[in-house]
């Protein structure tokens, strides 16, 4: 029996009235990599934001590794932190320093790492994403495939237990996002980390999920392995992963016309 | 009609109310992180020289215009009643009080105010911010309080700096095109000037670089949509900041007016 390492319970978040979260409940085991997938602006980053206490649920509960977030000293806020990391979107590098110092950033700031030691911490991500030796570039000289990949060496630079990404493979070309993607499965399979993967790119989904939900109207309305989605009956499903643009998604957009 | 008059006015109280709420939330929050561990001089520094030693320039040569303004300005009423000799001593205490402080505020409130708040802004809407409260460093620490810290530090050193410019200014013209003697100029000068009067017009300067980084960065940290929502919240801090440090000059004038009589 594997153990739970997250556990979303019931939560619901609004904003100006609009119900984004609704009673949403998800739990993910050590060690698995869990694909969300759903329509754009249908709340999947804000879900992740609350796994990062970056955003407090209205109601419900967030449990980590036993630690409910909503009731949590700042102290072990930082410490739990230190083992989860986010791949944002647009890579949200900080751009007044440079590559090397954007990788190596918890290092410096929690773990005192310095020198030598440092130098080949960061090179050593830099390189796990096919990235050596770009370390004095700053982030405004780098392609958006680069950001993203830079972003992720951020975010393993660390060594974290629990990694989120945001839309890895959103925006960047295919060659890029099957390196991304296949980056994703080896830190699964060598580090053990436990992964939540946002996107909606139903390629990527496949080939990286240990287990695939689908988020719609805020809430998760199916769940399974790749290969259990993919024979989906669920028309909503159905109409999601096969990517039509007559279904029941749009009929319900249509009723609100 | 008029149940939506009276809404838009809830609504905009409501608002202004989550505004004072919010600055001094954060006023709070800065203060109680300058004064703990671990504190990070560097970073202070470099703020301090972003927007003390590189106002230098554009103080300078504002000060030194009010100067000659000053001078001559009162030159034109005080030749009327044959007492040039006082100019000296009204630019100074002018100066010291009033005009430097606030000069130099609003100078740093333009220069700097709006350059942070474009520029955690633009953070902000990059998701830089969240990025950092991800890797466990807090971005009221690492980046409101060294500015905060810098600000509150520099913007009195730059009106002290100030007031000496805009009294060569003021020197200036008063010994070069009103002929009064050089030595008697000065004496004039610092015969005027008490030390309450320097020490009133730099108190109050250490809470305009309060303002200044206080607005700045709770507008920048709210910016919302994007480039166009940096540019509104950037105005917004500096109109903000122009309000707030000219009403609180006005609150301390009638306070020290009372207190050092």
């Amino acid at each position: 029996m594997p153990s739970l390492m997250i556990e979303i319970i019931k939560v619901s978040k609004s904003f100006n009235n609009h119900k984004v979260l609704n009673e949403l409940s998800l739990n993910i085991n050590t060690g698995e990599t869990c694909v969300i997938i759903g329509r754009s602006g249908c709340g999947k980053s804000v879900l992740l934001k609350h796994i990062v206490a970056l955003l407090a649920p209205d109601n419900g509960k967030i449990m980590i590794d036993g630690k409910d977030l909503t009731n949590i000293t700042p102290l072990e806020l930082n410490s739990l932190r230190m083992k989860i990391s986010m791949v944002f979107q647009g890579g949200a590098l900080f751009d007044s320093m440079t590559v090397a110092e954007n990788v190596g950033f918890g290092l410096i700031e929690h773990q005192h790492i310095k020198g030598k030691e440092l130098l080949e911490r960061v090179e050593e991500s830099l390189c796990l994403v096919g990235l050596c030796g770009i370390g004095n570039l700053m982030p405004a000289e780098l392609s958006g495939g680069m950001k993203k990949r830079v972003a992720l060496a951020r975010a393993i630079c660390i060594k974290p237990e629990i990694i989120l990404y945001d839309e890895p493979t959103t925006g960047v070309d295919p060659i890029t996002a099957d390196s991304i993607n296949e980056l994703i499965v080896t830190l699964h399979d060598k580090l053990k980390v436990t992964s939540i993967v946002v996107t909606h790119d139903m390629r990527s989904a496949y080939r990286v999920a240990d287990r695939i939900a689908m988020m719609y109207q805020g809430k998760i309305i199916a769940e399974g392995n790749p290969g259990e989605i993919q024979r989906t009956e669920h028309p909503v499903v159905y109409q999601f992963i096969n990517g039509l643009a007559k279904g029941p998604i749009t009929e319900t957009l249509e009723q609100f016309r | 009609m008029i149940r939506r008059f009276f809404v838009d006015i809830g609504r905009n109280v409501i608002s202004f109310m989550y505004f004072l709420g919010g600055l001094t939330n954060l006023t709070f929050q800065t203060v109680y992180l300058s004064f703990t561990p671990p504190y990070n001089k560097d970073r202070v520094f470099e703020q301090s020289k972003k927007a003390g030693y590189d106002s230098l320039p554009i103080v300078s040569l504002v000060s030194l215009f009010i100067g000659f303004i000053f001078a001559l300005q009162i030159a034109y009423f005080m030749q009327r009643i044959g007492s040039e000799l006082y100019i000296a001593s009204l630019v100074a205490l002018a100066l010291v009080r009033e005009l430097g402080p606030v000069i130099t505020a609003l100078i740093v409130a333009g220069r700097v105010g709006a350059s942070i708040t474009a520029e955690l802004g633009s953070m902000q809407v990059t998701e830089q911010i969240d990025a950092l409260d991800t890797l466990g460093t807090n971005p009221i620490r690492y980046l409101v309080v060294p500015r905060f810290l810098a600000l509150s530090l520099m913007v009195p050193l730059l009106t002290l700096y100030a007031d000496l410019i805009g009294i060569f200014g003021s020197y200036l013209i008063c010994v070069l095109k009103l002929g009064i003697s050089s030595s008697l100029y000065l004496n004039i000068t610092f015969e005027a000037l008490l030390y309450k009067d320097l020490f009133t017009g730099m108190l109050k300067t250490v809470f305009f670089g309060m303002i200044i980084a206080i607005v700045s960065c709770y507008e920048a940290f709210n910016v919302e949509g994007g480039a166009e929502g940096v540019g509104r919240a950037t105005t917004r801090s500096v109109v903000t900041t122009f309000i707030m440090i000219i009403a609180a000059d006005c609150f301390f004038t009638a306070l020290f007016y009372f207190i050092f009589p």
